[in-house]
């Protein structure tokens, strides 16, 4: 199929670490995942903490490299978006250079070029224009993670990797993020690996969920079908808590 | 409403005038710092001479000008030595840690095991006398300890998620280091340089005091602050005058870093 952005085969991963006594030992946390992710499509991952969300995302993002199996990633380097955007936005730094600061790195555009697509993307989230010459702290919660959406975006990925993204933002901003992933699907075709704990989240925004469960994926259906039908147990005992 | 923030303002205040000072000496001063004047040995402080004359009947004034032009030469660049070269090394131990954090961080330790001021000592036996030479020496004896400040500031910021977002933007790893960590970590270095600075001072003060060092034509506070200790009851000017200069060569810098430390980042 030609629309894959990031295809996961087989995938196990662990990390090593030292124990009490100085020995290295072998963590294995993810066995034997495998995934398609489609452009244009919302793909949920939920699971309870530890079981190797956080891992798998080191893994698709090239920040770890201790795994065997294949992720074939079809597009750019996907880009991320933080639970808590005060920590992934540097805070010495106003908005408007965090901003700028790919398009600094990749070095193809000069400055003003770099100053027109910073004041577009900042349109693009629906930030106010002012913000740039303020720092993150200087921001609300939800203007800080329009803002580390846009540092996502102005990189032009295909695919977004969203960990906890509203989480840390009361219910009436919640939606307003939600609303602008949403709308960046709808128009450009983009695709989001969304990670929550929030089973209600996940069911307004994505498309497909995939359920794990101690480094497994032990569901992975559509949205409609995982919450009116759930196959196991794990599900409908998540379900049922969620409620 | 913003309090003021008087540290910084006196802080400024104070350093301004002593650089001012030690500029305008190094361009001009009332006397030539050397020259004997057999008739106004040992002058009390008066208008011809503000700060008194020595025995030998040199202006003391012209003196301290010159020596406090030499003392903040030297501290400052062993601040600079330390400043940098620890910066570098704590940048390069605490992100990356391993085996170069180990390698390193021995050999930092092997340098701060020694008293510092005897290091420094042997240092500048070895190299020989001169300005110069003690300021490489005192640099040297400085690295260690921003290199360990400035490892735990990196250490801590390596796990933060805006390094992990700048890693994600494929940001270099010079980058990463200088561009975006470092600068969130100037408040801690940033007071770490002004108490560096107003140590150099001093342990500048104290080498010359032992006369280790500087050489006597180009005497620094410390230098005449040993110088002056003899005659400290014929013209206790001299020590006074030294002395002064160092208070507010030290308070100045002091008051600078209390100051940035207190305002709000």
């Amino acid at each position: 199929m030609s629309d894959l952005v990031l295809e996961v085969r087989n995938l196990n991963a662990w990390y090593r670490e030292t124990d009490a006594r100085g020995r290295r030992i072998r963590h294995d946390v993810l066995y034997d995942v495998s995934f398609e992710l489609h452009r244009g499509e919302i793909l949920g991952l939920v699971g309870e903490s530890g079981t190797g969300k956080t891992t798998l995302v080191r893994n698709i993002l090239g920040l770890v490299d201790t795994h065997t199996g294949e992720i074939v990633h079809y597009t750019k380097r996907p880009q991320m978006i933080f639970q808590d955007p005060l920590s992934s936005l540097n805070p010495a730094y106003t908005v408007g250079w965090i901003l700028e600061e790919p398009l600094r790195i990749y070095g193809k555009y000069d400055a003003p070029e770099r100053k027109r697509r910073v004041a577009e993307i900042v349109e693009l989230v629906g930030l106010p224009a002012d913000c740039v010459t303020r720092k993150p702290r200087e921001l609300s919660g939800g203007q800080r993670q329009r803002v580390s959406i846009g540092v996502a975006l102005i990189q032009k990925p295909s695919l977004i990797i969203a960990d906890e993204p509203v989480s840390a933002l009361d219910v009436t901003i919640q939606r307003q993020i939600l609303e602008l992933m949403r709308s960046l699907r709808d128009e450009y075709r983009l695709s989001f690996l969304f990670i929550s704990h929030d089973l209600n989240v996940v069911y307004q925004l994505c498309d497909r969920v995939m359920v794990m469960k101690k480094g497994r994926i032990v569901e992975q259906n559509t949205v409609a079908e995982l919450f009116s039908n759930p196959r196991e147990e794990y599900t409908k005992t998540l379900l049922a808590a969620a409620d | 409403m913003k309090k003021r923030n008087y540290f910084l303002i006196f802080g400024l205040l104070i350093s301004t005038v002593v650089v001012l000072f030690i500029l305008l000496g190094y361009f001009w001063t009332p006397y030539d710092p050397m020259k004997m004047n057999g008739a106004v040995r040992s002058s009390a402080p008066s208008l011809a001479h503000l700060m008194g004359t020595d025995k030998f009947g040199r202006d003391i004034l012209s003196r301290v000008m010159k020596g406090a032009g030499a003392s903040f030469f030297v501290a400052f660049g062993t601040v600079l030595i330390g400043t940098v070269v620890g910066t570098v090394v704590g940048a390069l131990t605490g992100y990356f840690g391993g085996w170069l954090d180990e390698v390193l961080m021995r050999f930092n330790d092997a340098l701060s095991a020694f008293p510092s001021f005897l290091l420094a000592l042997v240092l500048v036996s070895v190299l020989g006398p001169g300005r110069r030479h003690l300021l490489l020496a005192l640099g040297i004896v400085f690295i260690p300890s921003y290199a360990r400040i400035v490892r735990t500031e990196f250490k801590r910021a390596r796990s933060q998620n805006y390094v992990k977002s700048a890693q994600i933007m494929g940001a270099g790893t010079a980058r990463i280091l200088f561009v975006h960590i470092l600068p969130n970590i100037w408040p801690v270095l940033l007071s770490a340089i002004t108490i560096g600075f107003n140590n150099a001072v001093l342990a500048e003060a104290a080498m010359s005091y032992l006369g280790i060092g500087v050489s006597p034509d180009e005497a620094s506070l410390g230098y005449m602050l040993s110088d002056s200790q003899a005659y400290l009851s014929v013209t206790p000017w001299y020590a006074l005058g030294a002395g002064l200069v160092i208070v507010l060569l030290i308070l100045g810098v002091g008051l600078i870093g209390e100051g940035l430390q207190r305002k709000d980042i």
